[in-house]
This record gives structure tokens, sequence and C-alpha cells, in this order.
């Protein structure tokens, strides 16, 4: 008799057991300690503060960011007149363009990138050829294929119809009226020759206002920032510790798809940080671009950001040389990083379809298999590894991915 | 067999509720341990018997150095100092050292993404590292090559980034 109410007590508590188990199991996803510093990681709460631009001595002054703002969008800043820094980076799309390559005056070599929270960035453009958010403005403007226009056609147009707005920011303008229409070191062989036969001190005069431009856009787009999504909604619930809305904020999918993102995808290896990106250079293989160019991306790129006219040790850049610590720190051997592209942040990636360095991937699951596959791509290296991902782990992957979506905040 | 239907019940029910008694137990264990839980995949690979330690001798035995992150916790994405320690192998602090530093990702086969760099001797075998970053979890390897006194030796220490 002892035995039977002996079994039956311990029955009852192996069945409580499992039952508390199961609940426990179906209910809420176990994080170990170091997932949860890992999630937190992740989290939008981990941003901080807007990293100080010190080559940018406008970057936080209202005002500069208000004229940026309207140059943002100007599109008599082109050489046809209807192309602006918006025509390829749209707030509607996290400002992206939803082309493989963008299309300016002409179609560029690359996809434009989302701007949103880039002021995190130590490197700008896919290459890093840039290195603060003023210079890389500077780029596109006197691109053939973009822009298309030039520095004196600029500087006209700044003293013409935002003369008040610059000076309250920049001081007085110089007298402009004895400089060219169009000039400056472009494709364009006339605006280049023009360029040319000025003195060396007209072309840093119009440099400079050319730089201060860079600067007030910069200013501007510094408050590009990303909101909460759901992922990070349930993150904040976790820490939390608030069961109910941990439960609601990620289907089972989605879920199984941030412990994939975590774990055995190794995504987080370059998509980590609360950006979801560690704006460093990495060689994925990504096939060619437009089917044709081997592009070499940060081979070229740090070639380039040396050189730079606007790089941080210029004279234009507002920064003591010390503060210049990406330039002094760079690695020696720049064809490492042959075919290797900056890593692009996650947020609201659902909305900024076609995916690579030149949209070579449609689909969020085209970069699931490509990732899964790694094939060695045109330059026959990649830093991936086959990932041996089943298609159900794949489209988990792609759910966790549509997570990731949530307001962008722009001024 | 003179076993009564009694005892034959109570043997069976004694089986029963060790069953029981052992569900509960491997519940327990699980609830506890944390099963079921998949660990990340930033240390699969990782040699279980790395050294971290952060004060080595140099592989021929000619320096003691130690590091210094002045980041803590050591964490990836943000570049920093570091403060390295040299002392020859009877203690004395080692100054006027040509330091180079180098190191990377010995599973993925890459180097440091940027190149630090000793920029000052702080006397007392103390020299500042700057331009030190880490942009991924899991083991690194951080490289230092000491020539002084005529002689040259490296050390590699082991790190571990979260």
């Amino acid at each position: 008799m002892k035995a039977k109410i002996f079994a039956i007590v311990l029955i009852v508590g192996a069945l409580g057991a499992i039952g508390v188990l199961s609940f426990v199991m179906l209910s809420q996803p176990q994080w170990t300690d170091e997932e949860i510093d890992t999630l937190k990681s992740l989290w939008i709460g981990s941003l901080g503060q807007l990293p100080p631009d010190p080559s940018n001595a406008y970057a936080d002054n209202p005002a500069a960011a208000e004229l940026g703002q309207q140059l943002f969008f100007d599109t008599r800043f082109s050489g046809n007149g209807q192309v602006s820094c918006a025509t390829c980076h749209q707030p509607d799309l996290a400002f992206t363009d939803g082309r493989a390559q963008s299309k300016g005056i002409g179609e560029t070599r690359r996809s434009a990138p989302s701007l949103v929270g880039l002021s995190y960035s130590p490197w700008y453009f896919w290459d890093g050829r840039k290195d603060s958010q003023w210079a890389q403005a500077l780029g596109p403007m006197e691109d053939a294929n973009e822009h298309g226009g030039n520095r004196t056609q600029y500087a006209h147009l700044i003293s013409e119809n935002y003369r008040e707005a610059y000076e309250a920011v920049f001081g007085a303008l110089p007298d402009l009226t004895s400089f060219p229409a169009s000039a400056g070191p472009v494709a364009d062989a006339e605006a280049s020759d023009a360029w040319r036969e000025l003195s060396f001190e007209d072309r840093e005069t119009v440099s400079r206002i050319y730089a201060n431009m860079g600067k007030a856009i910069a200013a501007y787009q510094r408050h590009i920032q990303p909101g909460a999504s759901r992922f990070d909604e349930y993150v904040q619930a976790l820490l939390e510790g608030d069961k109910e809305k941990v439960k609601i904020a990620l289907s089972t999918d989605e879920v199984a798809g941030l412990r994939l993102f975590m774990g055995k995808g190794s995504c987080t290896q370059c998509h980590n940080g609360p950006m979801l990106a560690n704006n460093d250079f990495h060689s994925t293989g990504t096939p060619l671009s437009n089917g044709v160019f081997a592009d070499r991306g940060r081979t070229d790129g740090m070639l380039e950001v040396i050189e730079d006219e606007f790089n941080c040790l210029s004279k234009y850049s507002d920064a003591d040389p010390e503060a210049c610590v990406e330039l002094r720190f760079l690695p020696p051997n720049g064809s490492e990083f042959l075919g290797a592209f900056k890593t692009p942040t996650l947020r609201n990636v659902a909305e900024t379809a076609p995916y690579m360095h030149a949209g070579q991937m449609a689909t969020l699951e085209e970069v699931m298999d490509h990732y899964n596959e790694a094939p060695a791509g045109p330059h026959s290296h990649t830093d991936l590894f086959e990932l041996n991902l089943t298609d159900q782990e794949l489209a988990q992957l792609v759910a966790y991915m549509k997570t990731l979506s949530g307001p962008v905040f722009a001024p | 067999m003179n076993t009564s239907p009694t005892k034959q019940n109570d043997t069976i029910w004694w089986a029963v509720g060790g069953i029981a008694a052992v569900v509960i137990v491997a519940a327990a264990l699980w609830f506890v341990f944390g099963g079921g839980a998949s660990s990340s995949s930033s240390q699969a690979g990782v040699p279980s018997d790395l050294d971290f330690a952060t004060t080595r001798t140099t592989n021929q035995g000619v320096f003691e150095v130690t590091i210094e992150p002045a980041l803590d916790p050591l964490s990836i994405n943000q570049l920093h100092q570091w403060e390295l320690q040299v002392k020859t192998k009877d203690g004395q602090p080692v100054d006027d050292a040509e330091i180079t530093i180098g190191g990377g990702m010995p599973q993925h086969g890459h180097g440091l993404p940027t190149q630090p760099q000793v920029t000052e001797a702080l006397g007392n075998g103390s020299y500042r590292v700057e331009g030190v970053r880490f942009n991924m979890a899991g083991w690194w390897e951080f490289n230092v090559n000491i020539a002084a006194n005529g002689q040259s030796d490296d050390v590699t220490f082991n790190l571990s980034l979260q």
C-alpha cells in the first residue's frame, strides 16, 4: 500500500514536471546569459549617442542641418536640373532607390546604400573611399553619372539661392562674379579645362564652399536614424522580463530565425552591434556587377581614401590630425580586401531590395541561398563558408530579417 | 514461488515510482542547466586549451610582455588603446624597444581590421598602442614582435571577444 501511494505521488510529480517544462519550452525560448548579452548588443537601445565627427565643425549645428536638408532635395545641384541626393536616397525606401545600379544622369556601377543610421560608420560608400559623411556627400555631386554638375556651378547656386543661410553658418561668401559658370575637376572636358585655368587660390576658394556644402548636407544626414523594430520590442521585453510581450512580439519562426542569425547562420560575425553592421570590409564572393564587372571593392577604396582631397587629414577637414584615427591606423595590405565591401545595416532591410553592392540579388531569399552556398565569386575568394541550412531554416532567417523594419526618423 | 499478489503489486508500484522519480530528476536537471538552448557558433572550433593569459614570455624566452587593453570589457567595433609592458626575462623594464603589432582570427584566415601602432614610449618599459579594433566576436590572436638590446622575439596573445 505504501509503495502504491509513494508511486502515485511520484507519477503526479513527474507529470507536473513534464507539464511545467512543456509550458516553459512552448511559451518562451530559452536564451543563455551569453545569448541575452548578444541580443542586447543588437538592440536599438544600445545605439548610444551620435559619434562626434571631428572633421566637421558644423556636424551638430542646427542651422547647418536645415541648410543641408534643403540642399539634399534641391535638383538644381545637377547637370540637368533633375537630380538631387534624394533621387537615389528616397525617404520612402529607407533612403535607397530600389534599383540594382543607381541612376542619376546616367547609370552608376553600384546600388545606393541606405542612409539610415549611417553616421555611426567610420567609412562611407560600399568601398569606404570616404572617411566622413560630408566628404561622401561631395562624391556623387560631381560624378558624371550622378549629379553631373561642377564646383563653380554649385558655388554660384549657393551664392544666388542660399546666401543668407550659408553665411549664417559659414561666414561671408567671397565675390564669385569673376568665376566661370562651369568649372571643376570633373569628366566634362570644358568644365575641367576651365578648372585648370583657375589659380590655385581661386580653386581653393571654390573648393571651400563645396566642402561646406558637404558639411551642411552631413549635418542633416546625421539625423536620419532608425526607430524600434519588432525585433527591438522583443529584446526590450526580454530585458524587462515582460513575458506576455515576449510571447507576442515575434512568431515562433521569427524567433527560430533569430536563433539561426546568432548561431548556425553566423550572421552576427559581421552584422553585429545595434546597426546590425560592423561597418568593416568583407569579401562575400558576390557575383559580377551587372554580369560583367569584377568590382575590386575595398582594395581600390583604401587607395582612394588616402588620396582623397577631402579626407580627415585634408586642409578642408576641421580635425586635429591626431583625431584622424581611421586613416592613421589603416591596415597596410589593401590586397587582403580584394572584392571586399562594407557590411550594410540590416535595419529596414525588407524595404531596401535589391541587395549587395550592385543589386545582384533581387530578394532576401536569393541572399540567403548565396550565404548558404558560399560560392568563391569573381575574385576566387570568399570569407564565407557553407552553412548547410535547410529550406525551412533559410525561410526562418528571412522571417527574422522582416522583423527588422521600423520607422525611419528624418527631420 | 511464494510471492504473494500484494508483494508482486508492491514491486510493480516501486518500479513505476522509480521511473517517475527518474523523470523528475531529469526534468529538474534540464531546467537547472538550461538544456535545449544552443550555444553560440562563435566559440565553435576554438581549441579548448587556449591560454588567455595577459602576461606571457616571448617564444624564445627573451622578453616578458603584459597587455592591458584600455577598453573594459574588451568589446567589438570600438577603436581603442592598449598599454604594453616589456621586461627582460630577469624582470628589468625594456625601454627603446621597436614594437610591431599583428594578428587576426585563425578560424577565419583574416588579419586585424586596423594596423595598431606603438605611438608613445611611456617609460619604465611601458608603451602606448593605438588603433586597436576587433570587428567580430570570437577568438582573436594578437601578435607582438619586440626588438631591443640587439635581440628580437615574438609572442602571441589569445583574446576572446564577446
